[in-house]
């Protein structure tokens, strides 16, 4: 944290400063681990082996939170008699399609939910048009699991259906969530972590002991992770476990707790909150397919909760269907809900490159990303590229990923010919972050409006001005257009007032217009105060309140010593302000606070209604002891107790009966590609990532016991220096950051360097079935080998900021990494892959690719290689 | 204008204190200003320093100070080297086998070569190692004067559980702003002056590139500028004080390791963290620079140091170089004299 998000560290820092202990858990020692309590390198790629342990130890010890997970999680509920753990699978749940690789979840089911109905239409996806999953008929869509789905869960958890699940208040039914959990984890020990991660045990079980004392009624303790812990091909597992860890020690919903995503650059947050992403509509509302949906109201039948805030989705959408076509949307015509684009498969990055490799994706517009060196496997991201009839980079610098078709690797091994590549790259210079005025939201989902410093010099322009005066022109490119299909551009609200000499919009219309305007206009201040009738529009329905009184709520800088430790009125939050989600789960279930010095919100009797020094997150006057109507339906049906009002039955979920794809409770899975064999279950790898098309320039390297493994015997991972920024496009350039990291380094334990021959400041080639790549070495004590499986094990480290464009120069070390996904969400492993080094520089030319091919030769690496379930 | 050498008339050197060395409480008011604000510098607190660099880039950001050089130094993560006239700001990285109060570091090295073992783990050096495997590592430590592998002395005791000790210390150096600085005594054309703040600056449009303040410096600090000739160093952002700002590189710091404000403000700040820092455990912390009694009279920028100030590079009892000047000039005329009286005794000799 302190090596990533310096600025955030200061807060880590405070805390020390008052007492705090800190953990820091990474392969590395780096300036974090300089800084902590203690430092605990373990294995890359073996975190849910580590906290997996860490729960059974919660468990067995019985340090869990008793009263907290009796009244707000799932704990109780009793799970159908026909799941099947992993304990009974030897490494995989119930429900495995192995021709398809995929689950049906359906066994996962709470008993006494009708799941099917419900929760079958939400699940409802695409086929797949890039993986494993060869298929396409209509009947599949039914029966695919909804690959990637798992970004419409950032707000709350998937829907449940409807139905009462039963549930066992001593928690001691073997069928219950609890009884399951403990069973599920028991052979995580700490002789386990010793082996898998190669953690000793005195260190795992000083950690378990920091944590679990500083857990309960009194104390809380907060987890923290930058987004290398979800690049992994069970990435979203990592996050269950600790979420599962947080909820059992009463660490969610309370100051100072909670998990804390680091986000990998600014505003990472806002860019799902509205998205980026290809399955998103603003504020986590899912994209509709192009084969269900295909009316509003089934739809929204299918795909919003039965019980909780997510009940009122109808609201929330029809709002922003106002907000994107104005007058054009009426009730009569759905309001305009055909407009919407279609999914007909998976559109991930990953995917869309698979797509212009094979000549279906033929545009491509890369605006602040630099694929070339950020992404997994450059090479094949380049290939993709140069397999287009354009290409458009906005960027600050010329990036690596619009110069790729003259100086990119490809033309020099050899590949590719500039002569040959037919793609028409246009570079437009983009203005910076102090150029424009905008705001940023935090991990902590809170707004900070940014103005402008300074004019973009130049030609330079702000994404707005592009993406504004874009549509304009193909508007008017447009106009006067009897054809259907371009009445959804032509009836788009598209009017923002604009300033200046360069016609640049006005940020804060944007602003308004997300936040939302009733039918006279004025601006709205809570999203309870959105309406399915089409008299209310919203650009984003959890952004609705950042506009309140017609105010830039986000622009607020009031010191945080002239208000209360909240600090509300500094920037905005969403949902409506409010700084801890979930927090009335601060309170026991009566409405008092676990404990004075942890109060946060809590039941005001007098008053009649919930009140405290954060915006409670709870309906105002529901009292503690309420019981809704059987019939009771959205907000109406949540308890006084469920606490967690985004999930569809307001509990925290520590087994997630639907919305995943690869199980209800995460399992230690080994990497991709990894020199062991995993140690837990006869189940080697995640058995539903996804791996794409088998493809000449992917090729998966042997696994532990495979012959050839031992060809690429250290493990590797990738990582970022506080001196640049991700894949460098804005910190190459900078004389003052690259001097102070001039090159491409690789950091080695001084037992490696001995081992392999290499010399500190001297040159190392690191090789992968992939790419061979040369960096310096820095011989280091931070590195440290570890033990794992009775062995010695050296890890690699590699900053990943690097190309071949800029003022600091080195090959980019994501040219190693193959691509492989998590399920869930798509994300590439990144932070953990099998490598070699050896002395010396790498081979220019032609001879390049030949050292890559002798070691796959070496290693006897096939197409199937690596493609086991 | 409290008591001052100036005030009573008395510019001539002394031994108990004064302009050029022992402690002066006064220091802009010895030069000459009057009604002037107080004291203000910096207190570093390297325990909380966290190697962010902030301070180097804030620091060339607002001076426009020019890129410095880029060089991999293999230096741990320290790739600017030193204070120069291009870095007025530098973060020393020394990354030693020694433990860092209660910290747990969990790393394990092994012999080279050998499985893990913990044997003679103790007396392994990183550089070392890597060095006999061929080329000739590069000086480590050169500018910074620390070697970032454990020198041998401070080699600790294998941890019970058999894993070697690890800390990476990062400290931030900058100008001192000396109570008796020897740059602005020696400075014949009045570039380097004290300013109302106490704070020692170059100014940039008299100096004449003369050098007489690079040897002076008993820090080091001031230097050259290659192909330029002048002298430059920190400013402590004389322009951001006039304008009631903080220096720059506070001001970006994240952790608040650089602190800044009145001096006598941030002494007592700095008694109570090492007080604070011995409770809890992290018996190294000591100051450095703060002292006026010292042989600069106690520094502008001060430090929190963990460990020897050689270790960060700096020097370990730095003396004002102009210090002995005036028994100097006294020696000097005292052999003058004898020389004059020598010569006349000579033609009184030949008269004779």
């Amino acid at each position: 944290m302190a090596e990533c998000h310096p600025v955030g560290f200061q807060w880590v820092m405070e805390a020390k400063a008052r007492g705090a202990k800190v953990i820091h858990v990474d392969p590395r020692f780096t300036r974090t681990s300089a800084l902590a309590d203690v430092h605990v390198p373990l294995r890359a790629g073996s975190d849910i082996a580590f906290l997996g342990a860490i729960v059974n130890h919660v468990l067995s010890e019985e340090k869990y939170f008793r009263d907290y997970l009796l009244a707000y999680t799932n704990a109780p509920v009793i799970l159908r008699e026909d799941f099947r753990d992993t304990e009974d699978l030897d490494g995989v749940f119930s429900g495995l399609n192995a021709e398809h690789r995929t689950y049906d979840a359906s066994t996962w089911q709470y008993e006494g939910m009708q799941a099917q109905a419900a929760s079958g239409h939400r699940e409802q996806s695409y086929p797949d048009t890039g993986g494993e999953h060869e298929a396409s008929s209509d009947e599949s869509v039914d029966e695919l699991s909804g690959e990637a789905r798992g970004e419409s869960h950032g707000s709350g958890g998937a829907d449940l259906g409807r139905g009462k699940p039963r549930r066992d208040e001593t928690l001691s039914d073997p069928r219950c969530v609890f009884q399951v959990l403990k069973r599920h984890f028991a052979r995580y020990t700490p002789e386990l972590v010793e082996e898998v991660c190669g953690v000793p045990r005195d260190t795992f079980l000083e950690v378990c002991e920091l944590i679990t004392e500083n857990s309960g009624r009194d104390r809380t303790t907060a987890l923290a992770y930058a987004v290398g812990w979800t690049q992994h091909t069970v990435g979203v597992q990592y996050i269950r476990t600790a979420a599962i860890l947080q909820t059992l020690l009463g660490n969610i919903g309370r100051p100072g707790g909670g998990i804390l995503a680091l986000r990998g650059h600014a505003s990472i947050q806002g860019s799902t909150d509205i998205p980026t992403l290809f399955n998103l509509l603003p504020g986590y509302i899912p994209m509709p397919h192009a084969h269900t949906g295909t009316d509003l109201d089934t739809f929204v039948d299918a795909e919003a909760g039965k019980r909780g805030y997510w009940g009122n989705m109808r609201d929330y959408l029809v709002s922003l269907l106002k907000a994107y076509w104005g007058e054009a949307a009426t009730e009569e015509n759905d309001f305009c809900f055909d407009y919407l684009p279609r999914l007909t498969g998976s559109h991930d990055t990953y995917t869309t490159v698979q797509n212009q490799m094979d000549g279906v994706c033929k545009g491509y517009f890369l605006m602040g990303e630099n694929p070339s060196v950020g992404s997994a496997n450059g090479r094949m991201q380049r290939l993709g590229m140069a397999n287009l009839d354009w290409l458009v980079v906005r960027d600050l610098s010329l990036i690596e990923s619009a110069t790729w078709w003259k100086d990119g690797p490809e033309i020099e091994s050899g590949e590719l010919r500039t002569e040959d590549i037919r793609t028409e790259v246009f570079f437009l210079p983009a203005a910076s972050h102090t150029e424009k005025d905008g705001s940023f939201t935090n991990t902590q989902r809170m707004l900070q409006w940014r103005h402008k410093a300074v004019e973009p010099s130049g030609d330079a322009r702000s994404d707005l001005w592009f993406m504004y005066h874009l549509g304009r022109i193909i508007r008017k490119k447009l106009a006067g257009s009897t054809d259907e299909r371009d009445r959804p551009v032509l009836d788009l609200t598209w009017d923002y007032p604009v300033h200046g000499d360069s016609a640049e919009p006005e940020a804060e219309a944007v602003l308004a217009e997300i936040n939302g305007f009733d039918a006279e206009g004025g601006p709205l201040s809570s999203y309870t105060q959105l309406k399915g009738d089409g008299s209310t529009a919203c650009g984003c329905w959890i952004y609705c309140g950042v506009y309140a009184d017609g105010v830039n709520q986000a622009a607020r800088r009031k010191p945080g010593e002239q208000q209360n430790w909240v600090a509300p009125e500094w920037g905005w939050a969403w949902p409506a302000n409010r700084r801890i989600l979930y927090n009335r789960a601060s309170a026991d279930p009566g409405g008092r606070p676990w404990s004075e010095r942890k109060a946060l919100v809590w039941w005001d009797e007098e008053k009649g209604q919930w009140t405290g020094h954060d915006v409670p997150d709870f309906p105002k006057k529901r009292r503690p002891d309420h019981v809704p109507a059987e019939s009771a339906e959205g907000p109406d049906a949540l308890s006084g107790t469920d606490a967690f009002v985004m999930q569809a039955d307001g509990k925290a979920w520590l087994y997630v009966p639907t919305g995943l794809l690869d199980g209800p409770l995460p399992a230690h899975y080994e990497p991709q590609e990894t020199p062991f064999t995993n140690p837990l279950y006869r189940q080697q790898r995640n058995p539903v990532r996804v791996l794409g098309k088998p493809h000449p320039v992917n090729r998966y390297q042997p696994s532990g016991a495979e012959p050839g493994s031992e060809v690429f015997p250290y493990v590797a991972t990738t990582y970022r220096l506080t001196e640049h920024h991700t894949a460098g496009g804005m910190s190459r350039w900078q004389p003052y950051l690259s001097e102070l990291q001039p090159e491409f380094f690789c950091e080695v334990s001084p037992e490696l360097a001995a081992e392999r021959g290499l010399e500190h400041m001297g040159w190392a080639t690191v090789v992968s079935a992939r790419a061979a790549i040369e960096a310096r070495v820095m011989v280091t004590d931070r590195m440290s080998p570890i033990t794992v499986q009775g062995r010695t094990l050296h890890q690699v480290g590699l900053p990943y900021h690097w190309g071949s464009n800029g003022y600091s120069r080195g090959d980019s070390a994501n040219e190693l990494l193959h691509v492989s996904l998590d399920p869930n969400v798509h994300i590439q492993e990144t932070k953990a892959l099998a490598c070699d080094i050896r002395p010396g520089r790498r081979p220019r030319g032609p001879e390049l690719l030949d050292l890559v091919r002798e070691y796959r030769v070496r290693s006897g690496i096939t197409e199937h290689t690596g493609r086991d379930m | 204008m409290t008591d001052t050498a100036a005030q009573t008339g008395d510019t001539g050197p002394s031994t108990t204190g004064g302009l050029l060395h022992g402690a002066q409480p006064d220091v802009a008011g010895a030069a000459g200003h009057r009604d002037h604000p107080q004291r203000v510098g910096f207190f570093t607190d390297t325990s909380i320093c966290i190697g962010c660099k902030a301070c180097e880039v804030a620091c060339k950001e607002w001076n426009a100070v020019p890129e410095d050089g880029l060089e991999l130094t293999g230096m741990s993560y320290d790739n600017s080297q030193g204070l120069s006239a291009s870095t007025w700001r530098h973060v020393a990285f020394i990354e030693q086998r020694k433990p860092l109060g209660s910290q747990e570091p969990g790393v394990a090295h092994g012999p080279v070569g050998g499985a893990g073992g913990t044997e003679g783990m103790g007396d392994f050096d990183v550089f070392a190692a890597a060095g006999r495997l061929g080329a000739t590592v590069p000086d480590p430590g050169a500018p910074a004067g620390a070697e970032p592998g454990a020198p041998a002395g401070e080699i600790s005791p294998l941890a019970p559980d058999g894993r070697a000790e690890l800390r990476w210390l990062m400290a931030s150096d900058v100008c001192k702003h000396c109570t008796h600085a020897a740059c602005l005594d020696v400075c014949p054309t009045g570039s380097l002056f004290r300013t109302e703040f106490g704070t020692v600056v170059v100014q940039e449009d008299i100096c004449n590139g003369c050098g007489y303040c690079v040897p002076a410096c008993p820090y080091g600090v001031i230097d050259q500028r290659e192909g330029d000739g002048r002298a430059w160093k920190c400013t402590l952002c004389y322009d951001r004080l006039g304008a009631g700002m903080e220096p720059a590189c506070a001001k970006a710091c994240p952790t608040d390791s650089i602190q800044f404000g009145p001096l006598d403000e941030l002494r007592e700040r700095a008694a109570a963290r090492v007080a604070q820092l011995h409770a809890a455990g992290v018996p190294d912390a000591r100051l450095y620079g703060e002292d006026p009694d010292d042989g600069v009279g106690g520094d502008g920028a001060f430090f929190l140091l963990l460990d020897e100030p050689e270790t960060y590079g700096l020097p370990p009892d730095p003396v004002v170089t102009t210090r002995d000047l005036p028994s100097m000039w006294r020696h000097a005329a005292v052999a003058a004299a004898a020389m004059a009286a020598g010569v006349a005794a000579c033609f009184a000799g030949r008269r004779r």
